[in-house]
């Protein structure tokens, strides 16, 4: 059966609901505690293995020797010297990272912390490239 | 009347996405059409063939936007396969789950677009609103909205908590609510059955010939899903229909998805009620067996087929994707002969096409330094030849 203007009723009834749509930015945007946002690094959990280098679909997380490396701890009388132990850094191009946490997720050590931190546009290409130390 | 020959696209407000469609008009009348492919070809069959096999999960995620889940799922079913791996049945179910809420966001995106070619924006303005609750769900679930990137080799990731599947349920309802009041909306709305009625007409004879798939086919009365023609993940399992149409028009391809998005809450509600306990994941060595496989799929847009060779290291020798709007698209010339040039955005979304999945058949050669694309009679030239050196004729199909 045709009945025309059959939306019309509802269109009326929609004039009074609130709207759909959320104010971002002004109002904060829902995240969900799953979602995967930016990852940041605790430099001393990492042993520099470079898993993370390897599975990064995107070569958006690279892990250098720090510039400054710790002094080895101080001889124990008696016992053989223990080396150092050594200090990585990681660089991440947010503009290459998918965000996918692959990198997160096959970390032997859970240096690598996936964040709820999404707003991360720039104008300054500088501020893509997050150097963790 | 002289006959002129107007290109519409690879820009033009009409296209999504661009892609180039010769037109032969008599006046308004459309005499003949040719599609042309190419636009949008990023690669990414080659970049495979650079990553490992965890890092093309995500390149090929990203072959299209909205099949995310569907070309994941894919590529993984032959990686899994070549690997003789056994997938943990929860994992299944969960792609399964995902696979079925990624057909309601599409067939939801689809209506608001066909609501939106049609000049039915309120209708596009509804969808979309409600569209946003199946993407809340991906989101909650998975932690993105588009690219779920819940698949992993041998499982998936993330895994489904009560709390979750309350939600889910919830949302599921009140979409279920609208969806009954969109299909009574497209049957007795008159300005819907005016715009789509006779539009695009595809006979069953043509879809075959033509190599139709998804709700183009089934819209012309071909009863025709991978799904139930030959179950995958965990579909043997579950309780559904095939909905087919026969007025072979774009009315039907519009009652098909409208019906379809019913079967999908069934099931959605039906894999959330009896998830099976376990295991997500199992491991998976990172070198994959030498060997080759194929495997299909059925996308919200048709049928999905990949193809991959492995040769023992950690990186895959070929991969090839065939994507659903391939098949469709010669059915799309099809449809747009003796039809009007007003009608031709309404059958070119018709089949929900989508371009990124489709552009891949262009030809480099690096001596020459030229580029050739390569048209039907050419390939089809090419690839009986090819078959004749393995001792098959296909001269005569
Ligand atoms: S989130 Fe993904 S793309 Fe980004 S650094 Fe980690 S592995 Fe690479
Ligand atoms: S995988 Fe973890 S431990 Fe290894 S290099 Fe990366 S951050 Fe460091």
């Amino acid at each position: 059966m045709k009945k025309p203007a059959r939306v019309f009723s509802e269109v009326i009834k929609h004039l009074f609901k609130k709207p759909a749509t959320c104010g971002y930015p002004f109002e904060k945007a829902h995240i969900y505690p799953n979602f995967r946002g930016r990852i940041a690094f605790e430099s001393d959990k990492c042993i520099g293995c470079q898993m993370c280098v390897r599975v990064c679909p995107a070569k958006a997380i690279e892990i250098p020797l720090s510039a400054e490396q710790p002094a080895a701890p101080a001889p124990v009388e008696g016992q053989p010297p223990v080396a150092a132990k050594k200090k990585f850094d990681c660089i991440m191009k947010l503009d290459h990272c998918v965000y996918c946490a692959q990198c997160v997720e096959v970390c032997p050590k859970k240096a690598l912390i996936m964040t709820q931190d999404f707003e991360l546009a720039s104008v300054d290409k500088k501020q893509l490239r997050r150097h963790y130390k | 009347m002289s006959k002129i020959t107007i290109p519409l696209g690879p820009q033009h407000p009409a296209l999504k996405e661009p892609e180039n469609f010769m037109l032969v008009l008599e006046g308004e009348q459309i005499t003949g059409a040719t599609v042309n492919l190419g636009y949008n070809h990023r690669g990414m069959e080659k970049a495979a063939e650079n990553r490992t096999y965890i890092q093309n999960l995500y390149l090929i995620e990203r072959v299209c936007g909205i099949c995310s889940h569907s070309h994941t799922t894919t590529y993984i079913t032959n990686v899994e396969e070549l690997a003789k791996c056994e997938t943990p049945k929860r994992a299944l179910a969960i792609r399964t789950l995902f696979a079925e809420l990624e057909r309601v966001h599409s067939h939801l995106l689809w209506l608001g677009v066909a609501g939106y070619e049609m000049g039915f924006e309120t209708l596009f303005m509804y969808t979309w609103r409600d569209r946003e609750q199946v993407l809340d769900c991906l989101e909650m679930l998975s932690g993105n909205r588009v690219h779920y990137s819940i698949n992993t080799i041998g499982g998936v990731r993330r895994d489904i908590s009560a709390e979750q599947k309350a939600g889910v349920i919830k949302r599921i309802d009140y979409l279920i609510e609208r969806t009954n009041y969109y299909i009574k909306l497209a049957l007795e709305e008159p300005t819907v059955a005016a715009r789509t009625a006779n539009v695009g007409k595809l006979p069953p004879e043509v879809a075959i010939e033509r190599g139709a798939v998804g709700p183009t086919a089934r819209a012309s009365g071909i009863a025709r899903d991978v799904r139930k023609d030959e179950p995958y993940l965990i579909y043997n399992e579950l309780d559904f229909k095939l909905i087919t149409h026969n007025t072979n028009d774009v009315f039907g391809r519009l009652v098909v998805r409208a019906l379809e998005l019913v079967e999908s809450y069934k099931m959605i509600k039906e894999v959330l009620n009896n998830l099976p306990e376990g295991p997500i994941a199992v491991k998976v060595p990172m070198r994959i067996a030498p060997g080759e496989c194929v495997n299909h799929y059925e996308a919200p847009r048709g049928e999905d087929i990949h193809y991959l060779k492995a040769n023992g290291t950690d990186k895959p020798e070929r991969l090839k994707v065939r994507a659903p709007t391939l098949a469709n698209l010669q059915s799309v010339a099809y449809m747009m002969e003796g039809g009007w040039l007003a009608d031709v955005p309404l059958v070119i979304a018709a089949i929900d096409p989508c371009m990124s999945c489709t552009d891949r058949a262009v030809v480099w050669d690096p001596k020459k330094g030229r580029k050739q694309v390569y048209g039907w009679e050419e390939l089809r030239k090419l690839s009986i030849e090819q078959y004749k050196r393995r001792g098959v004729d296909f001269t005569r199909l």
